[in-house]
């Protein structure tokens, strides 16, 4: 047909297609298991394959300012026929076909120490999108798998056990008497249903094998994360090393130092090993001042200008309590934080939460520094909510997203769950700190109640915006194993890994806001930032996978303890493993540039690629990064036949480095299909 | 009139002024300034002035501004700072016609004066011996000035005020427009070659026949506007259709468009209620008849003014709409921020979009699955006729997604087809608010939703758009200036024995270099449009299987309708009966027709995109967006500084140049002795929007540039206003322990 055609056309011989998957990375030996990122039987096959259908819409949108909004067929998509139609526009096409070769539609495809644990035929999964289908259902260690061979094309349905919130029993009697429901809620905004016949002796135990490897934890089993086997060129674990990341920000200097005051965690045990603390300050005073401080998390260094020695410090509400206690140790501590400081002789204490709760939390013990008993320092309170108000506001999303829209009432909906405005509040709040430090060169102190959840947010979000080194690809995974893992933000806890106990109220999706607000960062600044939208979606989806060991327990200490660094694979091998997935393919390097998002509502966008990709609707529908992917390919082509024929001209004739541009107004488009 | 040049020498003539008051102004004493004046227009005349005007910077609470002079001409109300602004010359984009501090007198939507604190719109009549001690200007492309009046004499304020009452909200006659005093030249850049096609001789429409294989007739009759003057100079009709005297120039159908399987779009104007009813019923079968002749003997109508917001619908939304990009200060900005998304729903401007796409995809649905003729009509048969009938030709045919064709679609449907520009625009500021209504401005909303969802498949940029939607209110071209081109050829014959010896120069809006040079032009066109490679373009393949499945059916024997279609036979009874099926399914149950056109775009969805094909919309509640650059191109609040995707496509306009740089070096280097074709080759030669990554371009409208690397962000006000959150969540603690233990 006409389509086909075309499509072939765009990946016709005049260029040929983008290499399907450069491994080398630098002369790195490749993975035994070479494709294993592309195919479906990899832990990440399907996902890489429809997020790059997504980066390709997000891409498209960026260029019109708008966007269709993106799918994600993630683990629902077809495969057979229409995977064919969808492949058939990338370059990948070949490599479905073998794989349908090599492994039958019902085969389930495994992840290495992944293990069968039940399958059960005719089992009905009832697609709010597509209407039920009847299939075999498989469940492992790691994963629920459904195949359904009934339509003419095979559909597949596959979701993590660690995505999984809560399992419920369903009633079913539309579908017959001796029919069980069941019903799976989980944690990326979907939920599946299930109808299975009774009698059968093998489908009773179903319900309990899910819920058996879905909440390990509760079952007195290890996570996942212990038993898978792949091995990675890249090592991930060796992504973050705080000395050299504080090195890279020229620490320690004659103000501050890199203390080892906590290396058995004794001091703090939510903190990292290594601290930067002010160099002046004796250990008995910081442990005076850790006496002073919620959960002993004393104020350390997160950021450092390079220029202004301005500095970000976190740490969690000092304990002034009911009757306004003063701690000397910790009003000098601050002190000497100014003084470190030359530029400025104020400081600037950002506290997260909104005044009338801080002065609840006196009450409670906790509090926020007085101003009379600190001198030179002015208190911010950033009014934003708390992690039940934000576990709220996203519950509230997904019932306006899944699994169908109001569409007449979109936009009040969205409204109503306060999702965006919360997005809002904390970008204001990153912003006035990222503005306090670079315009006023002033040292900022950021607390919230604890130090570790609405903290880590806001000094990210600000380091992001200060420092272009944390919008690379690398950098942002420093960022995240500095700022987020090291410093104890209690992911386990947050999430709730392998826990069965839903309703936990310590649950909240923190860290899914905070990835949301790069997101619309990146939205606002789509050249700043070297690592794209199907980044962000791995490290959400492998937030809740337990696939890899980056975002287990709640802190460095009990990371330690488990030696989650040797038993699991870090998600960062996964990820550096193939780069180019990852890539931004518009990505400038701003330099020192600060980006100073814009936080006003007009400018914000629910991020449909993330929250609404199940949704077939949604599907992305234009590869404009391809015209892109062609002219970038195309310049790599052309410097390789310059640089050869440079090498071969004896250097007889120079070449004019014409700067002048050509460009035709005329026609517009420059032609990206003119043969080189 | 008032009369010219009243520019009286001021006594007082401050440079800058933030919060100095008048009286200290007074005080100084400075040499006697030069006068200033505008740089007119040919043909501008210079109604009066006024010194010192103060000019509120919008983007500032604190009633700071820019001393100047305010000028009214017969074009514009502009404003000359007193201060050399260097701002004007780092642009990269400007208007050669009007520039930032220049108002054209037809883009005035409203004017306020503030009295005694108090707003007052200000309208025509009431015009007293008062005057404001505030103007305030809302331009219908969305600026807002704000000039305080109070530092001036009170002769001259009550002068300025008076006369720009008078020229922007009196009623006036066309022959005050602007555009026919402009005495401008055309430039001669203008390529004949490229030029758009005008639709005004036979020649244009037989071409366009051919062009899309159409078996139609082409009529000549109306060439002096015998049979209507609300119908074009030349038209073309089904060539079943008789007699045209018959039809009192209402209710023909006329054609739009023919699809490659042969079925064509019609569109047609009712004929008039006055008739009695059987009459008007024979009428419209004979309308139905002759269309479905064309193709098959199929044909569906659909009457657009009952399945669509009627124009003054259309007015109110757009009204509630724009009030929200009309902002006046940060306050308001940061007020009306806390339930953006809200207000957006309920101005119902979107949803007013989204139902022209969604007719359009209906109507596409028709012509390329079920290859029916459709006949769309309305009471006049042009306006929302035109929206419908130019967006299906936009998803079918990939010829009017490229500049020139857009712009031939626009003369095709809009100019030589009648819609009523004068009066829906209304550019003479008329009382009647019936008429007015922003259809052609939807039209453009509704192709900006498909650039933005399908940009590659569009050879001009959203850009285009923006300017497009802007040059309507620009009274120097013709194009957007007369009802009809009866309408524009009548006017023009009378005024053109007063203009000018021989004929008016008003220029065509399509001459873009009136307005804009050609570095500005680049903006026009979208870097990652994916041309069509040559070779292919002549083969435009017809559904051959379908084709001759349909075609294997006996043509007279009795064919079993189409699934939703409408089958013409020849006995009377049995074709009103399926008439009445067909209106009753496809206007009394939208939604069943919304979800088969659901299924229609999801099938289109699973196949393989070909932006040379046929193009639908994603129309889902979230898909279908706000115009972020046309709407809040002047909010200072929301330009991101290095953002936005003027990033973009510097980084695409780079990497182009950085090809073609290297094209070169390998064309040069290959073969040096034939160094001298070089410069023959096709290219322009100039530097191409070079603006590099040494300063960055501001996302805003029109791209200002920002070399200073650090700027104050903008920081919201009353973030927490409606977010107040109350219920017991908010107070509750992080942590289910406490503690107090820790003590």
């Amino acid at each position: 047909m006409e389509k086909q055609q075309h499509s072939s056309g765009s990946e016709s011989p005049v260029l040929p297609p983008v290499p399907r998957k450069p491994r080398s990375l630098g002369g790195v030996i490749p993975a035994p298991r070479q494709d294993s990122v592309d195919l479906p039987d990899s832990p990440t096959g399907s996902h890489v394959e429809w997020c790059k259908q997504l980066i390709a819409a997000t891409i498209s949108s960026q260029i019109s300012g708008g966007s269709v909004p993106p799918e994600a067929i993630t683990r629902e998509y077809k495969v057979g026929k229409k995977i064919d139609f969808k492949v058939s526009r990338r370059t990948n096409l070949r490599a479905f076909k073998d794989v349908r070769r090599q492994a039958p539609m019902d085969e389930v495809p495994l992840v290495p120490g992944e293990t069968v644990k039940t399958t059960v035929k005719d089992v009905m999964y009832i697609c709010p999108f597509t209407g039920a289908v009847t299939g075999t259902l498989t469940v492992t260690d790691y994963k629920l798998y459904f195949v359904s061979l009934e339509r003419d094309a095979p559909y597949i349905l596959d979701v993590n056990l660690g995505a999984i919130s809560r399992l419920e029993t369903i009633s079913v009697q539309s579908l017959g008497e001796n029919t069980s429901g069941m019903e799976i809620v989980c944690k990326d905004m979907r939920s599946q249903r299930f109808a299975y016949k009774k009698e059968e002796q093998s489908n009773l135990e179903i319900l309990e094998v899910l819920t058996k490897y879905a909440f390990p934890l509760s079952n007195e089993l290890s996570l996942f994360a212990f038993q898978y086997k792949e091995q990675f060129p890249e090592d991930g674990w060796k992504v973050y090393d705080p000395v050299s990341e504080y090195k890279r920000m020229g620490l320690p200097n004659e103000s501050w130092t890199i203390s080892k005051i906590n290396s058995n965690y004794e001091v703090c045990d939510t903190y990292p090993a290594l601290l930067v603390t002010p160099t002046s300050i004796k250990e008995d005073e910081i442990k005076r001042v850790a006496s002073f401080r919620v959960k002993h998390r004393i104020p350390v260094l997160s950021w450092i200008h390079p220029e202004t020695q301005a500095t970000i410090v976190r740490c969690s509400q000092p304990m002034v309590g009911p009757t306004d206690r003063r701690c000397k140790e910790d009003e000098h501590y601050l002190q000497t934080i100014i003084d470190a400081n030359a530029q400025s002789h104020k400081l600037t204490i950002f506290d997260a939460r909104q005044s009338i709760v801080a002065e609840n939390h006196k009450a409670k013990d906790g509090g926020f520094e007085n101003e009379n008993f600190y001198s030179n320092m002015d208190l911010n309170f950033l009014d934003i909510p708390n992690i039940h108000v934000m576990r709220e506001s996203l519950r509230k999303l997904k019932e306006v997203v899944y699994p169908t829209i109001d569409e007449p009432h979109w936009h009040s909906a969205i409204d109503a769950t306060h999702w965006l405005q919360y997005i809002r509040l904390l970008l204001a709040g990153a912003v006035k700190i990222a503005d306090k430090v670079e315009s006023s060169k002033s040292s900022v102190v950021v607390h919230c109640s604890d130090g570790w959840d609405r903290t880590a947010q806001l000094t990210s979000l600000s380091m992001l915006m200060l420092d272009s080194y944390y919008r690379t690809l690398r950098g942002f995974q420093v960022l995240l194993e500095k700022e987020w893992i090291s410093f104890g933000h209690k992911f386990a806890a947050r999430v709730g890994h392998g826990d069965e106990n839903h309703a936990n109220s310590e649950r909240s999706p923190l860290f899914v806001q905070f990835i949301d607000c790069v997101w619309q960062m990146m939205r606002q600044f789509p050249t700043a930032f070297e690592f794209n939208e199907l980044f962000l979606i791995t490290i959400l989806d492998h937030l809740y996978s337990c696939l890899f060991g980056t975002f287990l327990y709640n802190s460095e200490q009990e990371r330690v303890e488990n030696e989650v660094n040797s038993k699991t694979v870090s998600l960062w091998s996964y990820v550096n493993s193939q780069p180019e997935d990852f890539t931004n393919p518009f990505y400038v390097d701003y330099e020192n540039h600060v980006l100073y998002p814009v936080a006003s509502l007009r400018h914000l966008e629910l991020w449909v690629g993330y929250y609404v990709r199940w949704n077939p609707r949604m599907r992305p529908q234009m590869p404009v990064h391809q015209n892109l992917k062609e002219l970038l390919y195309l310049r790599a082509e052309l410097q390789r036949k310059v640089e050869e024929l440079q090498k071969e001209a004896s250097s007889s004739h120079s070449i004019s480095s014409s700067s002048e541009h050509a460009y035709s107004p005329s026609n517009g488009g420059t032609p990206l299909h003119t043969s080189v | 009139m008032l009369s010219l040049g009243g520019v009286g020498a001021k006594s007082t003539k401050p440079s800058f002024v933030s919060y100095v008051t008048p009286e200290e102004i007074k005080l100084e004493k400075e040499p006697p300034k030069k006068e200033i004046h505008p740089d007119l227009l040919p043909g501008e005349v210079e109604f009066c002035s006024a010194n010192p005007i103060l000019k509120y910077t919008q983007d500032d609470l604190s009633q700071r501004g820019i001393f100047g002079t305010l000028f009214c001409t017969n074009f514009r109300i502009t404003f000359i700072s007193d201060e050399i602004s260097q701002e004007e010359t780092t642009k990269t984009f400007k208007n050669k016609l009007y520039g930032e501090n220049d108002i054209p007198l037809m883009c005035v939507d409203h004017i306020y004066g503030v009295y005694d604190e108090k707003r007052k719109l200000i309208t025509g009549g009431l015009v007293k011996n008062k005057y404001p001690s505030k103007m305030i200007f809302h331009c219908k492309d969305l600026r807002v000035f704000q000039f305080c009046l109070t530092y001036t004499k009170e002769e001259d304020a009550k002068r300025i005020f008076h006369g720009i009452a008078h020229h922007c909200l009196e009623e006036k006659s066309l022959k005050c427009v602007f555009a026919f005093s402009y005495t401008g030249t055309p430039s001669p850049e203008m390529q004949r070659k490229r030029e758009t096609i005008l639709f005004d001789s036979p020649e244009d429409w037989t071409q366009e026949m051919k062009r899309t294989k159409a078996n139609c007739r082409l009529v000549t009759e109306n060439e002096n506007f015998d049979l209507s003057q609300r119908l074009p100079k030349y038209f073309v009709i089904p060539s079943a259709l008789g007699d045209l005297f018959s039809y009192q120039g209402k209710g023909f159908p006329i054609w739009c468009w023919s699809h490659h399987s042969g079925c064509a779009l019609f569109k047609a104007s009712l004929p008039p209620v006055t008739q009695e009813d059987g009459d008007i019923q024979k009428h419209v079968d004979i309308m139905i008849n002759a269309v479905a002749h064309n193709y098959l003997y199929s044909a569906k109508t659909e009457d657009l003014s009952e399945s669509l917001p009627t124009i003054q619908d259309i007015q109110q939304s757009y009204n509630k709409f724009k009030q929200f990009f009309l902002i006046e200060n940060s306050t308001d900005f940061w007020l009306s921020d806390m339930k953006w998304f809200s207000s957006l729903e309920s101005s119902g401007w979107l949803d007013i979009i989204r139902q022209c796409l969604q007719k359009a995809v209906e109507v596409v649905e028709c012509l390329e699955k079920e290859n029916t003729n459709v006949l769309i009509t309305e009471e006049d048969g042009t306006d929302l006729c035109c929206v419908i009938s130019s967006l299906v030709q936009i998803m079918l045919d990939p010829y009017y997604r490229t500049l020139m064709g857009f712009q031939s679609l626009v003369q095709k449907e809009w100019v030589a087809g009648c819609h009523s520009f004068l009066d829906r625009c209304n550019h003479l500021h008329q009382k009647d608010k019936e008429c007015h209504s922003p259809v052609f401005l939807l039209f453009l909303e509704c192709v900006w939703q498909l650039v933005q969802q399908h940009s590659p498949a569009f050879q001009f940029s959203e850009t285009y758009l923006t300017v497009l939607s802007d040059s309507v209110h620009v009274p120097v071209f013709s194009t957007f200036l007369f009802n009809s081109p009866h309408h524009r050829e009548s006017v023009m014959k009378a005024e053109s024995p007063l203009a000018q010896s021989s004929q008016l120069s008003c220029p065509t809006v399509w001459d873009w270099s009136v307005q804009f040079d050609s570095k500005a032009q680049n903006f026009f066109f979208n870097p990652l449009y994916s041309e069509k490679v040559k070779n292919e373009r002549a083969v435009r393949k017809p559904h051959k299987l379908k084709h001759q499945r349909q075609l294997s059916l006996p043509s007279t024997a009795f064919k079993t309708p189409f699934k939703k279609g409408f089958f013409k036979d020849e006995t009377e009874s049995l074709k009103k009966m399926l008439r009445v099926k067909r209106l009753s399914r496809w206007i009394g149950s939208p939604d069943s027709s919304a979800a088969i056109s659901r299924e229609f775009y999801e099938s289109w969805q699973q196949r393989p995109l070909d932006y040379h094909g046929l193009l639908l919309p994603c129309l889902d509640g979230l898909a279908v967006r706000v115009w972020m650059q046309r709407y809040l191109r002047w909010i200072p609040e929301v330009h991101i500084l290095g953002g936005g995707s003027m990033a973009v496509i510097t980084k695409i306009m780079d990497l182009l140049s950085q090809v073609q740089d290297l094209k070169r070096v390998l064309e040069h280097s290959r073969d040096s002795s034939q160094a001298a074709k070089l410069d023959h080759s096709p290219y322009i030669q100039h530097r191409l929007l070079s603006f590099g990554s040494s300063g960055r371009l501001s996302s805003s409208f029109p791209f200002s540039f920002s070399r200073n690397q650090s700027f104050k962000p903008i920081i919201p006000t009353g973030l927490m206003q409606c977010l107040m959150v109350t219920d017991s969540l908010a107070s509750q603690e992080d942590e289910a322990s406490s503690f107090v233990s820790l003590v």
